[in-house]
């Protein structure tokens, strides 16, 4: 898939403290009949976002225009749940390029890495403290920076280290996906079928 | 050599090479392919312009957005029809093995691949479906991926993968009367929560997994995804032998013996290390059903919902969100909570054993008036075993409906959704907000609980009915 390039991002950030945020809350079944990866922003979070009526729920994060920005702050175990990547789609359609939690769900975080979307992992303490932040001030800005794999809380120059798969980080600053390198490798894979055969 | 486990053995064996700081490539045997997240895959391969590049190791079908009635005619809501054309357009495309709709080998892509011997032990099995971990269940190690990963498998037969951590669970002793591998299922989620198995593959052992069916284990290895596992698979041994032996896809002949021999050199070496260890015993588990948004949110029938007392911060509120989807209070007993729905089917329990326990339960019995139930087979082939054994005209006499095979109200993609408010008890995998349908409220539990709540009305121990 073809995403941008992810180096450096800085940003307010959009608060969603909620535990287990499994991926049929981020994007209901009924939306995965698409036979294209577009349009899933719109219904990033459906039924959280709108009523039955289709009118927005004034309650929801995503509909206080006091909240903006790239990155989502969420709760722990994020992103658990169905395999569907229209999840990660519909986030970074939405416009974000950041989830930071303390922890995420296996299937997710590979199609995050997948389409350009960074997974940010940070401890609970620290999940915390980004969350107050947000909380004091919503025009709060925290830096992720993808090199020096670190995220910063630009309002209290509290920093915090994070893991990532050192050849997916070069793919995400790439903007390179993987099918590329698995097809140049199409005659080692013959190889392998012949010598398990 | 170092001792191993099930799991290395096959991973390792599959390893095409390692990258670098990064992660594997893991050649893969067989891959599933079903209509929603395939499409998006097959357009990259095509933007790419490449072709499928082992499509004699892969087979799809049609079963998340399909009806379950009528399927002789057009399905009637435009986009599904399309996503399941596009199916067909690209199996057709690519020569993919297509069991679409009205084949005789059409169902549930976690049903099919057992049924016809498609599921081997020693395999490495992938599907854009987070259930496929459920062939684990034959000692493959099969695991759910995402729409670029299809597309990766696609193009090279092979996928990028890190390789996550072992983690055993045993169950020891036996299960008690009326407890089934759904319940296990649910009592170890209960136990180690939705994240307990995250960065792991599962192994289940122990006495009260090795006395499981076949289909038994599929249940278990099927929900492993619950508890943030990547998978879950179980030594094979003769129960798997014999249920694979004859199969449309299983070796014959020579082949046979060959498979066999490598079969029996899988199970885990005696001193093989595991990253993580759980014991429970069988002799604590009861019929299990849950209260909340997610498969940990599980109880003993008899039991309470927990009061949330020694909960605090978004625990608590994560807790009293999911309490108040519910409709329910903290401290309330769950048995005799009424009850509108119940759902029988999906790739957790919609196996011809699961009908006929079912069936054997509401023999001589009527359903209450005031539920709906749905009963859906997972395959053309479990839909014609409930036929001819009879358990068709058991259910109708009972007051059932027997729908037709797909996923249906597992995942309300098609029709089959829990109106707003209602409690369904459903013997599929998930309870999360919404899952059945906007505002449908989800009580997981096993066949028989759920056929013991279809005939009262409300939530009931099984047991009681048992002995009855
Ligand atoms: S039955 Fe449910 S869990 Fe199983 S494949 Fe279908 S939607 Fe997924």
């Amino acid at each position: 898939m073809a995403y941008d390039k992810f180096s450096t991002l800085i940003s307010t950030a959009i608060p969603l403290p909620v535990e287990n945020v499994d991926t049929d809350q981020i994007i209901p079944a009924r939306f995965l009949k698409a036979v294209e990866r577009k349009g899933f922003g719109d219904n990033l979070f459906r039924d959280w976002r709108y009523d039955r009526q289709n009118q927005p729920k004034p309650d929801f994060v995503l509909n206080d225009p006091t909240y903006t920005g790239k990155m989502l702050i969420a709760g722990k175990n994020f992103g658990s749940g169905s395999s569907r990547e229209h999840a990660a789609w519909a986030l970074y359609d939405f416009g974000f390029r950041v989830v930071v939690s303390s922890f995420f769900a296996d299937i997710f975080k590979n199609n995050a890495l997948n389409n350009g979307l960074l997974p940010v992992v940070v401890t609970p303490g620290f999940l915390q403290k980004l969350l107050d932040t947000v909380e004091q001030n919503p025009k709060a800005e925290f830096k992720v920076d993808l090199e020096s794999q670190s995220i910063v809380n630009l309002t209290t120059g509290e920093s915090e280290n994070f893991e990532i798969n050192p050849y997916k980080k070069h793919c995400l600053i790439n903007g390179l996906d993987d099918i590329d390198y698995l097809v140049s490798l199409k005659d080692d894979i013959t190889e392998f079928e012949k010598s398990r055969l | 050599m170092a001792a191993k486990t099930l799991f290395d053995k096959i991973w390792d064996s599959h390893v095409v090479r390692q990258v670098e700081g990064g992660p594997d490539v893991l050649y893969i045997d067989r891959h599933l392919v079903h209509e929603v997240t395939s499409p998006v895959a097959f357009l990259g391969l095509e933007n790419r312009g490449l072709k499928v590049f082992r499509p004699q190791n892969t087979i799809a079908t049609p079963d998340h957005n399909v009806p379950t009635i009528d399927q002789h005619l057009a399905i009637q809501e435009d986009l599904s029809r399309h996503q399941v054309d596009m199916l067909t357009k690209n199996c057709g495309k690519h020569g993919i093995q297509l069991c679409g709709l009205n084949h005789p080998w059409h169902g549930i892509v976690h049903v099919i691949g057992p049924e016809l011997g498609i599921t081997q032990p020693g395999r490495t099995i992938v599907c854009g479906d987070s259930h496929t971990s459920t062939h684990g269940a034959f000692g493959a190690v099969a695991f759910g991926i995402g729409t670029s990963e299809v597309e990766m498998v696609l193009a090279s037969q092979c996928i990028l993968q890190p390789k996550p951590k072992r983690m055993r669970i045993t169950v020891d002793g036996q299960l008690k009367k009326g407890v089934t591998a759904k319940d296990i299922a649910l009592y170890i989620i209960s136990q180690i929560t939705t994240s307990g198995g995250t960065g792991h593959f599962i192994e289940y052992a122990g006495e009260a997994i090795r006395s499981l069916t076949m289909e038994g284990r599929m249940t278990l290895c099927n929900m492993s995804i619950e508890s943030g596992a990547r998978g879950g698979l179980i030594a094979p041994d003769e129960t798997t032998f014999e249920y694979i032996k004859g199969r449309e896809f299983a070796p014959k002949g020579v082949e046979w013996d060959k498979a066999l021999a490598y079969w029996k050199s899988l199970p885990t070496d005696e001193n093989a290390v595991f990253d993580t260890e759980f014991r429970f015993d069988a002799a604590d588990i009861e019929p299990m059903i849950t209260y909340g948004t997610n498969p940990g949110m599980g109880t003993g029938v008899t039991q309470a919902i927990p009061t949330g007392e020694e909960l605090s911060g978004s625990d608590l509120l994560t807790f009293q969100k999911s309490l108040d989807y519910m409709g329910y209070k903290p401290g309330e007993k769950m048995l005799g909570k009424p009850i509108d729905f119940v759902f029988v089917g999906s790739c957790t329990n919609g196996r011809i054993e699961d009908l006929r326990a079912f069936a054997a339960f509401v023999k001589g019995k009527k359903k209450a008036d005031n539920v709906t139930a749905w009963i859906v087979p997972g395959s053309k082939q479990v839909e014609r075993a409930a036929q001819e054994e009879g358990l068709v005209d058991i259910l109708t006499e009972a007051g059932f409906k027997f729908r037709q095979p797909g996923c249906s109200a597992c995942l309300a993609m098609n029709d089959d959704k829990i109106p707003e408010g209602k409690y369904a008890v459903s013997t599929s995998n998930r309870n999360f907000e919404g899952r059945q349908g906007p505002g449908a409220r989800t009580l997981l539990a096993s066949p028989l609980t759920a056929a013991a709540a279809a005939i009262t009305g409300v939530v009931t121990d099984p047991r009681e009915l048992l002995d009855a």
